[in-house]
């Protein structure tokens, strides 16, 4: 079988990094986020990057490394409200934002991922969001035309694998991992355990290994954003 | 109108009075603030609540020491599972979005129009944070729910001819439920469908600008 298991998040990275590469990654807010190879990636220095996350992750965590390293160029995001450092270079210039609906980021990696370059969808009709796209009628209700999205670079995050790269996802931390896994030239994903093959159940598998080239285990802080918690009822 | 305003509902009338929208067998989208309330008041109903992040079946905030941080809401809260949840990628959440399965959405807003048109994820000018999911939803679910003030810190109405903020959605809204009320979306302007306890009719007026219809 054709290797795909790495040592490291820097080994699996080796040769795939280069300066102004667009890059989609996986994650809502802090859950689900690639956190290994956006480190790795910190450290190997690639500059001019185009990055598409639904969101920017935090100051000092997440994408937020990438921001304070000043290694974006642009983020195509659906929400970045968490995010000071990303607020402090985008008013002041130095960063581009592309904001997409969430639900069309979403279709846009899936889309791409499946070999369609663009779709209709009445998401943004008749807001700014669809100023410059076509507009087409269908059966008397107007949609927008919005382009299938094609990563030089995906990175994921997923619970378990098996080494020839079929993916498991754990609750609400799937999220973008499957579609931002699919969209990419290149997808290296990260997880939190390695299982030899036979041991993940066919039938249970969330992304086939078809769409992974490359695959680590590694260690997850897995920070919460907002710890909300009920108080228990007196016996 | 500021005494109109502390005479009608309080936040959590306003929950209360939008979960008496919701039917059994209804999947919902609750968005983030009162109408994140709205779950506190649906009582036996049979609703299976939505989270655009990837869920069916949103339990209540866990206890302490349960939190898990693979499984949170929209909101980036820690959640739990109930007995019928099921778990999906973002573009599957939005496929069902966008494809109309979700019955209703239940959220806030800054301005609405007589018209239906919202405005609620950006100001000019003021740090911008972006639409997530309420552009998709609006589009896509049966039922467009908004609760809000009826009149914003200023004191000036929500309930606008026009809306003056770049718009989240063109004619989505079907009905609006405010501390003075509901009102729906109906040709010619906003119909009142009911007024909250110790406001009249003529307050209602006074405080709205748009279009009233009989």
């Amino acid at each position: 079988m054709v290797k795909k298991v790495y040592g490291s998040a820097a080994e699996a990275l080796e040769g795939v990094l280069f300066d102004g590469m667009f890059i989609a990654a996986g994650g809502f807010g802090l859950c689900g986020i690639p956190e290994n190879l956006i480190a790795a990636i910190r450290d190997a220095g690639p500059k001019d990057l185009t990055i598409a996350s639904n969101n920017a992750g935090v100051d000092g965590f997440g994408l937020g490394l990438l921001l304070e390293s000043r290694q974006v160029k642009k983020m195509i995001a659906s929400y970045v409200g968490e995010n000071a450092e990303f607020m402090r270079q985008y008013l002041s210039g130095e960063l581009e934002l592309e904001f997409n609906p969430q639900g069309t980021l979403a279709e846009r990696m899936r889309a791409g991922g499946a070999g369609i370059p663009g779709f209709y969808t009445k998401t943004g009709v008749g807001t700014v969001i669809a100023e410059g796209k076509e507009v087409k009628e269908f059966d008397g209700q107007d949609y927008i035309l919005e382009r299938g999205m094609v990563a030089d670079l995906s990175i994921v995050k997923a619970w378990k694998a098996d080494e020839s790269g079929n993916l498991v996802f754990r609750k609400t931390s799937r999220n973008f991992n499957p579609p931002a896994a699919t969209c990419g030239k290149i997808c290296v994903a990260e997880v939190e355990e390695i299982v030899p093959c036979g041991t993940l159940n066919p039938d249970e598998i969330h992304l086939p290994g078809i769409y992974v080239h490359r695959l680590i285990q590694g260690e997850h802080e897995k920070r919460i954003e907002q710890r909300t918690v009920r108080q228990r009822e007196e016996a | 109108m500021m005494s109109a305003e502390i005479k009608g509902w309080d936040r959590n009338q306003m929950a209360a009075r939008a979960a008496r929208e919701l039917e059994d067998g209804m999947y919902v989208n609750l968005g983030i603030g009162i109408p994140t309330l709205v779950a506190n008041y649906v009582g036996d109903k049979d609703i299976t609540l939505q989270s655009e992040n990837g869920m069916l079946g949103m339990g209540p905030f866990p206890y302490e020491g349960d939190e898990d941080p693979d499984l949170i809401n929209a909101g980036k809260q820690t959640i739990t599972e109930v007995s019928r949840t099921s778990y999906f990628d973002s573009a599957q959440s939005f496929a069902m979005i966008r494809g109309g399965k979700i019955a209703a959405a239940v959220l806030g807003a800054m301005e609405v129009a007589e018209n239906g048109d919202l405005a609620n994820w950006m100001i000019p000018g003021k740090l911008v944070k972006g639409m997530g999911g309420a552009m998709d939803l609006v589009a896509g679910v049966g039922r467009v729910i908004v609760i809000m003030d009826h009149a914003n810190k200023k004191g000036e109405s929500k309930l606008l001819k026009q809306c003056t903020l770049p718009l989240t959605g063109k004619g989505v809204v079907d009905r609006i439920i405010t501390g003075m009320g509901v009102f729906d979306v109906v040709e010619g302007g906003l119909k009142v469908v009911e007024i909250a306890e110790g406001i009249t009719m003529a307050e209602i007026e006074a405080a709205t600008e748009a279009t009233l219809v009989p």
